[in-house]
Protein backbone atom coordinates (compact mmCIF):
# COMPACT_ATOMS: atom_id res chain seq x y z
CA UNK A 1 0.00 0.00 0.00
CA UNK A 2 1.18 3.28 -1.34
CA UNK A 3 0.26 6.42 0.49
CA UNK A 4 0.75 9.61 -1.45
CA UNK A 5 1.86 12.32 1.10
CA UNK A 6 1.04 15.80 0.30
CA UNK A 7 4.27 16.99 1.24
CA UNK A 8 6.79 13.51 0.42
CA UNK A 9 4.69 12.03 -3.15
CA UNK A 10 3.94 8.34 -3.05
CA UNK A 11 5.48 6.73 -0.22
CA UNK A 12 5.70 2.84 1.20
CA UNK A 13 3.23 1.95 3.82
CA UNK A 14 6.31 1.38 6.43
CA UNK A 15 6.52 5.23 7.00
CA UNK A 16 3.27 5.45 8.35
CA UNK A 17 1.49 5.00 11.58
CA UNK A 18 -2.62 4.46 11.07
CA UNK A 19 -4.67 5.96 14.03
CA UNK A 20 -7.57 5.02 12.85
CA UNK A 21 -11.26 6.75 11.87
CA UNK A 22 -10.36 10.91 11.76
CA UNK A 23 -12.60 11.48 14.50
CA UNK A 24 -9.60 13.16 16.35
CA UNK A 25 -9.74 16.10 13.90
CA UNK A 26 -13.01 17.72 15.57
CA UNK A 27 -12.15 16.84 18.92
CA UNK A 28 -15.37 18.11 21.77
CA UNK A 29 -15.05 20.64 23.60
CA UNK A 30 -13.34 20.02 27.34
CA UNK A 31 -17.11 20.74 29.08
CA UNK A 32 -18.57 18.78 26.16
CA UNK A 33 -21.32 16.20 28.03
CA UNK A 34 -20.18 12.59 29.17
CA UNK A 35 -21.91 11.03 26.40
CA UNK A 36 -19.83 13.57 23.79
CA UNK A 37 -16.91 12.10 25.07
CA UNK A 38 -17.61 8.53 25.00
CA UNK A 39 -18.82 8.95 21.58
CA UNK A 40 -15.91 10.48 20.44
CA UNK A 41 -13.49 8.05 22.12
CA UNK A 42 -15.38 4.66 21.68
CA UNK A 43 -17.72 4.49 19.49
CA UNK A 44 -17.19 4.39 15.76
CA UNK A 45 -18.83 4.27 11.52
CA UNK A 46 -16.69 1.22 10.86
CA UNK A 47 -17.47 1.65 7.31
CA UNK A 48 -16.56 -1.33 5.27
CA UNK A 49 -16.03 0.71 2.24
CA UNK A 50 -14.96 4.59 2.11
CA UNK A 51 -13.68 5.93 5.26
CA UNK A 52 -12.00 9.15 6.64
CA UNK A 53 -8.62 7.98 8.53
CA UNK A 54 -5.58 9.55 10.21
CA UNK A 55 -2.62 8.55 9.26
CA UNK A 56 1.16 9.71 10.82
CA UNK A 57 4.00 10.14 8.40
CA UNK A 58 6.56 9.46 11.54
CA UNK A 59 9.40 8.20 9.53
CA UNK A 60 8.90 10.89 6.59
CA UNK A 61 7.64 14.28 7.56
CA UNK A 62 5.74 14.20 10.53
CA UNK A 63 2.52 15.65 9.08
CA UNK A 64 -0.41 14.53 10.53
CA UNK A 65 -2.73 12.88 7.56
CA UNK A 66 -6.03 12.79 6.75
CA UNK A 67 -6.41 9.58 4.59
CA UNK A 68 -9.32 8.89 2.31
CA UNK A 69 -9.24 5.15 2.03
CA UNK A 70 -11.08 2.05 1.02
CA UNK A 71 -11.45 -0.77 3.39
CA UNK A 72 -12.46 -2.95 2.06
CA UNK A 73 -10.05 -2.36 -1.59
CA UNK A 74 -7.10 -0.64 0.63
CA UNK A 75 -7.73 2.30 -2.47
CA UNK A 76 -6.07 5.36 -1.20
CA UNK A 77 -8.56 8.01 -2.77
CA UNK A 78 -7.32 11.37 -1.16
CA UNK A 79 -4.95 12.66 1.30
CA UNK A 80 -4.38 16.06 2.90
CA UNK A 81 -2.58 17.87 6.15
CA UNK A 82 -4.92 17.16 8.91
CA UNK A 83 -3.58 20.80 9.82
CA UNK A 84 -5.71 22.24 6.83
CA UNK A 85 -8.86 19.83 7.55
CA UNK A 86 -9.21 21.15 10.75
CA UNK A 87 -8.75 24.72 9.49
CA UNK A 88 -12.13 24.11 7.91
CA UNK B 1 -25.88 -41.19 12.23
CA UNK B 2 -23.28 -41.33 15.25
CA UNK B 3 -19.84 -41.61 14.50
CA UNK B 4 -17.66 -43.96 15.87
CA UNK B 5 -15.04 -46.63 15.42
CA UNK B 6 -17.30 -49.65 14.28
CA UNK B 7 -19.37 -46.83 12.06
CA UNK B 8 -15.54 -46.11 10.13
CA UNK B 9 -15.07 -49.97 9.85
CA UNK B 10 -19.14 -50.51 8.64
CA UNK B 11 -18.71 -47.74 6.00
CA UNK B 12 -15.52 -48.98 4.80
CA UNK B 13 -16.67 -51.96 4.25
CA UNK B 14 -19.80 -51.09 2.08
CA UNK B 15 -17.21 -48.58 -0.18
CA UNK B 16 -18.02 -45.51 2.13
CA UNK B 17 -21.57 -45.04 0.19
CA UNK B 18 -23.94 -45.03 3.17
CA UNK B 19 -22.08 -41.58 4.81
CA UNK B 20 -25.28 -38.77 4.88
CA UNK B 21 -25.01 -35.05 5.09
CA UNK B 22 -23.54 -33.88 8.52
CA UNK B 23 -26.65 -31.28 8.92
CA UNK B 24 -29.75 -30.65 7.03
CA UNK B 25 -30.42 -27.80 4.11
CA UNK B 26 -34.34 -26.50 5.63
CA UNK B 27 -36.04 -23.80 3.98
CA UNK B 28 -36.74 -20.69 6.61
CA UNK B 29 -39.61 -21.34 8.45
CA UNK B 30 -41.73 -17.98 9.11
CA UNK B 31 -40.92 -17.80 12.66
CA UNK B 32 -38.35 -18.74 15.48
CA UNK B 33 -37.99 -18.50 18.75
CA UNK B 34 -34.53 -17.09 18.34
CA UNK B 35 -32.60 -15.73 15.62
CA UNK B 36 -28.70 -16.21 15.48
CA UNK B 37 -27.68 -14.24 13.02
CA UNK B 38 -23.92 -15.64 11.95
CA UNK B 39 -22.80 -19.03 11.51
CA UNK B 40 -19.40 -19.00 12.59
CA UNK B 41 -17.73 -20.30 15.36
CA UNK B 42 -19.83 -18.63 18.10
CA UNK B 43 -23.00 -18.06 16.68
CA UNK B 44 -23.38 -22.41 15.88
CA UNK B 45 -22.34 -22.55 19.28
CA UNK B 46 -24.41 -20.00 20.67
CA UNK B 47 -27.46 -22.29 19.01
CA UNK B 48 -25.69 -25.61 19.66
CA UNK B 49 -26.28 -24.34 23.60
CA UNK B 50 -29.49 -22.79 23.46
CA UNK B 51 -30.33 -26.08 22.22
CA UNK B 52 -28.72 -28.96 24.46
CA UNK B 53 -28.87 -26.38 27.46
CA UNK B 54 -31.63 -24.46 27.10
CA UNK B 55 -34.07 -26.88 25.41
CA UNK B 56 -34.40 -23.98 22.93
CA UNK B 57 -34.62 -25.53 19.61
CA UNK B 58 -36.43 -23.42 17.37
CA UNK B 59 -33.70 -21.49 16.20
CA UNK B 60 -32.41 -20.33 13.01
CA UNK B 61 -28.72 -19.93 12.31
CA UNK B 62 -28.77 -17.34 9.40
CA UNK B 63 -25.49 -17.35 7.43
CA UNK B 64 -24.71 -14.88 4.36
CA UNK B 65 -22.21 -17.19 3.12
CA UNK B 66 -21.29 -20.78 3.47
CA UNK B 67 -21.15 -22.43 7.55
CA UNK B 68 -17.66 -21.55 9.16
CA UNK B 69 -16.35 -19.22 6.12
CA UNK B 70 -15.28 -16.74 8.29
CA UNK B 71 -12.74 -16.31 10.97
CA UNK B 72 -13.18 -19.77 12.43
CA UNK B 73 -11.32 -20.93 9.55
CA UNK B 74 -9.43 -18.17 9.34
CA UNK B 75 -6.87 -18.14 12.82
CA UNK B 76 -3.73 -20.17 14.03
CA UNK B 77 -6.34 -22.68 15.94
CA UNK B 78 -4.64 -21.86 19.29
CA UNK B 79 -6.94 -22.68 22.70
CA UNK B 80 -5.98 -21.72 25.68
CA UNK B 81 -6.58 -19.89 28.98
CA UNK B 82 -3.75 -18.31 30.07
CA UNK B 83 -5.51 -14.67 30.98
CA UNK B 84 -4.46 -12.93 33.94
CA UNK B 85 -7.16 -9.93 34.66
CA UNK B 86 -10.64 -10.86 36.94
CA UNK B 87 -13.80 -10.98 33.89
CA UNK B 88 -11.40 -12.70 31.18
CA UNK B 89 -9.54 -14.81 33.68
CA UNK B 90 -13.06 -17.03 34.47
CA UNK B 91 -14.34 -16.90 31.22
CA UNK B 92 -11.56 -18.43 29.28
CA UNK B 93 -11.00 -20.76 32.60
CA UNK B 94 -14.70 -21.89 31.74
CA UNK B 95 -14.16 -22.18 28.19
CA UNK B 96 -11.37 -24.17 28.19
CA UNK B 97 -13.09 -26.95 30.20
CA UNK B 98 -15.78 -26.97 27.36
CA UNK B 99 -13.36 -27.51 24.92
CA UNK B 100 -12.26 -30.73 26.97
CA UNK B 101 -15.60 -31.74 26.63
CA UNK B 102 -16.43 -31.08 23.72
CA UNK B 103 -15.88 -34.19 21.42
CA UNK B 104 -17.64 -36.53 23.32
CA UNK B 105 -20.38 -33.95 23.82
CA UNK B 106 -20.62 -33.44 19.73
CA UNK B 107 -19.57 -37.12 19.21
CA UNK B 108 -16.91 -35.33 16.75
CA UNK B 109 -13.71 -35.16 16.46
CA UNK B 110 -12.29 -31.95 16.91
CA UNK B 111 -8.78 -32.64 16.70
CA UNK B 112 -8.29 -30.64 20.52
CA UNK B 113 -4.81 -31.31 20.77
CA UNK B 114 -3.51 -30.21 24.47
CA UNK B 115 0.44 -30.10 23.62
CA UNK B 116 0.97 -27.37 25.99
CA UNK B 117 1.90 -23.26 25.23
CA UNK B 118 5.14 -21.73 25.85
CA UNK B 119 5.41 -18.30 26.25
CA UNK B 120 8.88 -17.04 26.19
CA UNK B 121 10.30 -13.97 27.93
CA UNK B 122 13.22 -12.42 27.31
CA UNK B 123 14.09 -10.29 30.18
CA UNK B 124 14.31 -10.01 33.95
CA UNK B 125 10.73 -7.58 33.77
CA UNK B 126 9.19 -10.37 31.03
CA UNK B 127 9.76 -12.72 33.74
CA UNK B 128 8.11 -11.07 36.59
CA UNK B 129 5.25 -10.32 34.10
CA UNK B 130 5.18 -14.21 33.24
CA UNK B 131 5.09 -15.10 36.86
CA UNK B 132 2.55 -13.36 37.83
CA UNK B 133 0.65 -14.35 35.00
CA UNK B 134 1.05 -17.92 35.96
CA UNK B 135 -0.03 -17.28 39.44
CA UNK B 136 -2.90 -15.39 38.26
CA UNK B 137 -3.73 -18.27 36.29
CA UNK B 138 -3.53 -20.87 39.43
CA UNK B 139 -5.50 -18.97 41.14
CA UNK B 140 -8.11 -19.27 38.84
CA UNK B 141 -7.54 -23.23 39.02
CA UNK B 142 -5.70 -23.53 35.68
CA UNK B 143 -2.12 -24.70 34.85
CA UNK B 144 0.50 -22.64 35.17
CA UNK B 145 4.25 -23.64 35.46
CA UNK B 146 7.40 -21.22 35.51
CA UNK B 147 10.20 -22.75 33.11
CA UNK B 148 13.82 -21.47 33.31
CA UNK B 149 16.35 -21.29 30.50
CA UNK B 150 17.49 -25.01 30.85
CA UNK B 151 14.18 -26.63 30.84
CA UNK B 152 13.12 -24.64 27.80
CA UNK B 153 15.98 -25.90 26.42
CA UNK B 154 15.42 -29.21 27.46
CA UNK B 155 11.66 -28.90 25.62
CA UNK B 156 12.88 -26.64 22.81
CA UNK B 157 16.24 -27.37 21.82
CA UNK B 158 15.74 -25.19 18.43
CA UNK B 159 15.47 -21.76 19.50
CA UNK B 160 18.18 -19.84 19.19
CA UNK B 161 19.20 -19.35 23.02
CA UNK B 162 22.60 -17.35 22.04
CA UNK B 163 21.21 -14.39 20.23
CA UNK B 164 22.99 -11.42 22.04
CA UNK B 165 19.61 -9.20 21.35
CA UNK B 166 17.13 -10.99 22.87
CA UNK B 167 18.19 -14.06 25.06
CA UNK B 168 15.73 -16.18 26.12
CA UNK B 169 15.42 -16.52 29.92
CA UNK B 170 12.53 -18.79 30.22
CA UNK B 171 8.80 -19.07 29.04
CA UNK B 172 5.73 -19.92 30.87
CA UNK B 173 4.42 -23.09 30.35
CA UNK B 174 0.79 -23.60 30.01
CA UNK B 175 0.03 -27.26 29.48
CA UNK B 176 -3.69 -27.82 28.70
CA UNK B 177 -3.23 -25.15 25.80
CA UNK B 178 -3.01 -26.45 22.72
CA UNK B 179 -4.56 -26.50 19.37
CA UNK B 180 -7.67 -27.72 17.55
CA UNK B 181 -8.32 -28.37 14.06
CA UNK B 182 -10.61 -25.40 13.37
CA UNK B 183 -12.95 -26.18 10.69
CA UNK B 184 -13.78 -29.16 12.64
CA UNK B 185 -14.86 -26.95 15.27
CA UNK B 186 -17.73 -25.45 13.48
CA UNK B 187 -18.81 -28.66 11.23
CA UNK B 188 -18.95 -30.12 14.73
CA UNK B 189 -21.29 -27.56 16.50
CA UNK B 190 -22.80 -27.34 13.28
CA UNK B 191 -23.74 -31.04 13.11
CA UNK B 192 -24.82 -30.70 16.86
CA UNK B 193 -27.12 -28.14 16.64
CA UNK B 194 -28.70 -29.70 13.81
CA UNK B 195 -29.38 -33.05 15.71
CA UNK B 196 -31.40 -31.00 17.92
CA UNK B 197 -33.35 -29.41 15.39
CA UNK B 198 -31.75 -25.91 15.27
CA UNK B 199 -32.21 -24.67 11.12
CA UNK B 200 -28.69 -23.76 9.92
CA UNK B 201 -29.71 -21.29 6.89
CA UNK B 202 -26.56 -20.26 4.52
CA UNK B 203 -26.82 -17.99 1.50
CA UNK B 204 -28.97 -15.83 4.05
CA UNK B 205 -27.83 -12.75 4.59
CA UNK B 206 -29.26 -10.61 6.73
CA UNK B 207 -30.31 -6.85 5.47
CA UNK B 208 -32.51 -5.47 8.05
CA UNK B 209 -33.68 -5.58 11.91
CA UNK B 210 -37.29 -4.80 12.17
CA UNK B 211 -38.05 -3.24 15.92
CA UNK B 212 -41.28 -2.36 16.72
CA UNK B 213 -41.90 -0.33 19.94
CA UNK B 214 -38.38 -0.98 21.10
CA UNK B 215 -38.58 -4.11 21.14
CA UNK B 216 -37.18 -6.64 18.32
CA UNK B 217 -39.70 -8.56 15.99
CA UNK B 218 -38.03 -10.33 13.14
CA UNK B 219 -35.16 -9.51 10.48
CA UNK B 220 -35.31 -9.09 6.59
CA UNK B 221 -33.14 -11.14 4.68
CA UNK B 222 -31.98 -12.30 1.23
CA UNK B 223 -34.30 -15.22 1.89
CA UNK B 224 -37.44 -13.22 2.92
CA UNK B 225 -38.49 -11.78 6.20
CA UNK B 226 -38.50 -14.06 9.62
CA UNK B 227 -40.04 -13.07 12.53
CA UNK B 228 -38.40 -14.07 15.83
CA UNK B 229 -38.71 -11.89 19.24
CA UNK B 230 -34.85 -12.62 20.38
CA UNK B 231 -32.28 -11.91 17.80
CA UNK B 232 -28.18 -12.62 18.69
CA UNK B 233 -26.04 -10.29 16.20
CA UNK B 234 -22.94 -12.72 16.75
CA UNK B 235 -20.80 -11.67 13.52
CA UNK B 236 -17.53 -10.84 14.64
CA UNK B 237 -15.71 -8.32 11.77
CA UNK B 238 -19.48 -7.36 10.64
CA UNK B 239 -20.85 -6.55 14.20
CA UNK B 240 -20.80 -2.71 12.76
CA UNK B 241 -22.94 -3.31 9.63
CA UNK B 242 -25.27 -5.79 12.00
CA UNK B 243 -25.44 -3.04 14.39
CA UNK B 244 -26.08 -0.18 11.92
CA UNK B 245 -29.19 -1.66 10.95
CA UNK B 246 -30.57 -1.46 14.68
CA UNK B 247 -29.55 1.70 14.60
CA UNK B 248 -26.65 1.19 17.13
CA UNK B 249 -22.68 2.50 17.04
CA UNK B 250 -20.47 0.32 18.54
CA UNK B 251 -16.99 0.71 20.21
CA UNK B 252 -15.62 -1.47 17.58
CA UNK B 253 -13.36 -0.88 14.82
CA UNK B 254 -12.51 -4.09 12.22
CA UNK B 255 -8.93 -4.74 11.55
CA UNK B 256 -7.15 -7.28 9.32
CA UNK B 257 -4.66 -9.71 11.27
CA UNK B 258 -2.64 -12.37 8.91
CA UNK B 259 -1.80 -15.67 9.14
CA UNK B 260 0.69 -18.24 7.10
CA UNK B 261 1.20 -21.53 6.38
CA UNK B 262 4.34 -23.28 5.48
CA UNK B 263 4.15 -26.93 3.48
CA UNK B 264 4.12 -29.98 5.69
CA UNK B 265 7.35 -31.07 7.23
CA UNK B 266 7.96 -33.95 9.58
CA UNK B 267 6.88 -33.18 13.07
CA UNK B 268 9.41 -30.50 14.80
CA UNK B 269 7.67 -28.34 16.64
CA UNK B 270 5.65 -30.15 19.16
CA UNK B 271 3.94 -27.06 21.26
CA UNK B 272 1.92 -23.49 20.89
CA UNK B 273 5.73 -21.11 21.28
CA UNK B 274 5.03 -17.45 21.45
CA UNK B 275 7.79 -14.79 21.20
CA UNK B 276 8.27 -12.45 23.70
CA UNK B 277 10.00 -9.58 21.82
CA UNK B 278 8.32 -9.61 19.00
CA UNK B 279 4.63 -10.77 17.55
CA UNK B 280 5.20 -14.28 16.73
CA UNK B 281 3.42 -17.58 17.89
CA UNK B 282 3.79 -20.78 15.59
CA UNK B 283 2.66 -24.74 16.23
CA UNK B 284 2.60 -27.20 13.78
CA UNK B 285 -0.71 -29.11 12.47
CA UNK B 286 -1.66 -32.43 12.57
CA UNK B 287 -1.35 -32.14 8.70
CA UNK B 288 2.36 -31.18 8.94
CA UNK B 289 2.34 -27.11 7.84
CA UNK B 290 4.26 -24.70 10.69
CA UNK B 291 0.96 -22.17 10.68
CA UNK B 292 2.09 -18.75 12.49
CA UNK B 293 0.64 -15.85 12.54
CA UNK B 294 1.60 -12.11 14.12
CA UNK B 295 0.40 -8.66 14.72
CA UNK B 296 -2.72 -6.68 12.96
CA UNK B 297 -1.78 -4.72 10.39
CA UNK B 298 -3.26 -1.80 12.43
CA UNK B 299 -5.56 0.02 9.91
CA UNK B 300 -9.20 -0.40 9.67
CA UNK B 301 -9.40 -3.15 7.06
CA UNK B 302 -12.38 -5.35 5.86
CA UNK B 303 -10.37 -6.81 2.71
CA UNK B 304 -9.33 -10.35 4.75
CA UNK B 305 -6.52 -9.71 3.11
CA UNK B 306 -2.97 -7.96 4.36
CA UNK B 307 0.18 -6.00 3.14
CA UNK B 308 3.70 -6.75 2.98
CA UNK B 309 5.45 -4.79 5.98
CA UNK B 310 3.94 -7.09 8.45
CA UNK B 311 4.53 -10.60 6.25
CA UNK B 312 7.81 -9.11 6.20
CA UNK B 313 7.71 -8.44 10.74
CA UNK B 314 6.28 -11.50 11.44
CA UNK B 315 9.03 -13.27 9.08
CA UNK B 316 12.41 -11.72 10.85
CA UNK B 317 10.52 -12.52 14.52
CA UNK B 318 10.16 -16.29 13.57
CA UNK B 319 13.42 -15.73 12.18
CA UNK B 320 15.30 -14.62 14.75
CA UNK B 321 13.61 -16.84 17.55
CA UNK B 322 14.18 -20.21 15.44
CA UNK B 323 16.60 -19.84 12.56
CA UNK B 324 15.19 -23.60 11.35
CA UNK B 325 12.35 -22.40 9.85
CA UNK B 326 14.11 -20.82 7.60
CA UNK B 327 14.47 -23.52 4.89
CA UNK B 328 10.57 -23.88 5.03
CA UNK B 329 8.42 -22.68 1.84
CA UNK B 330 5.61 -20.31 2.71
CA UNK B 331 2.51 -22.19 1.52
CA UNK B 332 -0.44 -19.20 1.77
CA UNK B 333 -1.11 -16.97 3.75
CA UNK B 334 -4.55 -14.69 4.43
CA UNK B 335 -6.10 -12.46 6.66
CA UNK B 336 -9.44 -12.48 9.17
CA UNK B 337 -11.55 -9.35 10.12
CA UNK B 338 -11.23 -8.48 13.85
CA UNK B 339 -14.11 -6.59 15.33
CA UNK B 340 -11.52 -4.91 17.84
CA UNK B 341 -12.79 -3.16 21.05
CA UNK B 342 -11.04 -0.36 22.54
CA UNK B 343 -9.82 -2.31 25.74
CA UNK B 344 -9.03 -5.94 23.75
CA UNK B 345 -11.63 -7.52 25.51
CA UNK B 346 -15.27 -8.70 24.26
CA UNK B 347 -18.72 -8.12 24.34
CA UNK B 348 -21.27 -10.73 25.68
CA UNK B 349 -24.56 -8.42 26.92
CA UNK B 350 -27.86 -7.29 25.82
CA UNK B 351 -28.54 -3.84 24.25
CA UNK B 352 -31.01 -1.23 25.11
CA UNK B 353 -33.71 -2.98 22.25
CA UNK B 354 -35.58 -5.56 24.09
CA UNK B 355 -35.13 -8.78 22.70
CA UNK B 356 -31.67 -8.26 21.00
CA UNK B 357 -28.36 -9.40 21.96
CA UNK B 358 -24.92 -8.80 21.21
CA UNK B 359 -21.68 -10.78 20.62
CA UNK B 360 -18.60 -9.04 19.85
CA UNK B 361 -15.73 -7.35 20.54
CA UNK B 362 -12.93 -10.79 20.07
CA UNK B 363 -10.06 -8.66 19.00
CA UNK B 364 -7.61 -11.91 17.44
CA UNK B 365 -8.42 -14.15 20.53
CA UNK B 366 -12.17 -15.34 19.41
CA UNK B 367 -11.49 -19.10 18.61
CA UNK B 368 -10.44 -20.23 22.02
CA UNK B 369 -13.34 -18.49 23.00
CA UNK B 370 -15.88 -20.46 20.86
CA UNK B 371 -17.59 -23.14 23.42
CA UNK B 372 -17.56 -20.14 26.12
CA UNK B 373 -18.59 -17.77 24.43
CA UNK B 374 -21.54 -19.85 22.94
CA UNK B 375 -22.46 -21.55 26.42
CA UNK B 376 -22.33 -18.13 27.63
CA UNK B 377 -24.67 -15.99 25.18
CA UNK B 378 -26.78 -18.68 25.09
CA UNK B 379 -27.35 -18.71 28.90
CA UNK B 380 -27.96 -14.66 28.37
CA UNK B 381 -30.70 -15.08 26.02
CA UNK B 382 -32.99 -17.80 27.69
CA UNK B 383 -32.73 -16.63 31.19
CA UNK B 384 -32.35 -12.75 30.07
CA UNK B 385 -28.84 -12.78 32.95
CA UNK B 386 -25.42 -12.71 32.21
CA UNK B 387 -23.69 -16.23 32.73
CA UNK B 388 -21.09 -15.87 36.06
CA UNK B 389 -18.22 -16.41 34.35
CA UNK B 390 -18.81 -13.43 31.67
CA UNK B 391 -20.59 -10.94 33.82
CA UNK B 392 -17.89 -8.66 32.77
CA UNK B 393 -18.42 -8.13 29.08
CA UNK B 394 -20.75 -5.23 29.28
CA UNK B 395 -21.69 -2.83 26.58
CA UNK B 396 -21.47 -0.09 28.95
CA UNK B 397 -18.59 -0.53 30.36
CA UNK B 398 -16.55 2.22 28.13
CA UNK B 399 -18.99 4.89 28.87
CA UNK B 400 -19.30 4.08 32.96
CA UNK B 401 -15.23 3.79 32.57
CA UNK B 402 -16.24 0.28 35.47
CA UNK B 403 -14.95 -2.71 34.96
CA UNK B 404 -12.14 -2.59 31.82
CA UNK B 405 -9.95 -5.12 30.92
CA UNK B 406 -7.07 -4.06 29.42
CA UNK B 407 -5.51 -7.31 29.37
CA UNK B 408 -2.37 -5.36 27.65
CA UNK B 409 -1.96 -2.38 30.04
CA UNK B 410 -2.04 -0.15 26.45
CA UNK B 411 -5.03 2.05 27.23
CA UNK B 412 -8.65 1.57 26.96
CA UNK B 413 -8.41 3.54 23.22
CA UNK B 414 -8.66 2.21 19.82
CA UNK B 415 -5.74 1.92 17.67
CA UNK B 416 -3.86 0.36 20.98
CA UNK B 417 -4.49 -3.06 21.17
Amino acid sequence: MLIPCPLCGPRDLREFTPKGAAVTVDRPAADAAPEVWHDYLHLRDNPAGPSRELWWHGVGCGAWLVVDRDTVTHEVTSVVLAGEVAAE
Amino acid sequence: MRYSALQILKQGLSGNRGWGRAWRKPEPKPDYDVIVIGGGGHGLATAYYLAAEHGITNVAVLEKGYLGGGNVGRNTTIVRANYGLPGNSEFYSHSLKLWEGMEQALNYNVMHSQRGIINLFHSDGQRDAAARRGNAMRNQGDDAILLDRDACREMLPYLDYEQSRFPIHGGLYHPRGGTARHDAVAWGLARGADRLGVDLLENCEVTGIDIEGGAVTGVQTTRGAIRARKVAIVVAGRSSQVAAMAGMRLPIESHVLQAFVTEGLKPVIDHVVTYGMGHFYISQSDKGGLVFGGDLDFYPSYAARGNLPMVEHVMEAGMTLMPMIGRARLLRSWGGIMDMSPDGSPIIDTTHIDGLFLNCGWCYGGFKAVPGSGHCMAHLIATGRPHVAAAKFRLDRFETGVGLMDEEGTGAQHNLH
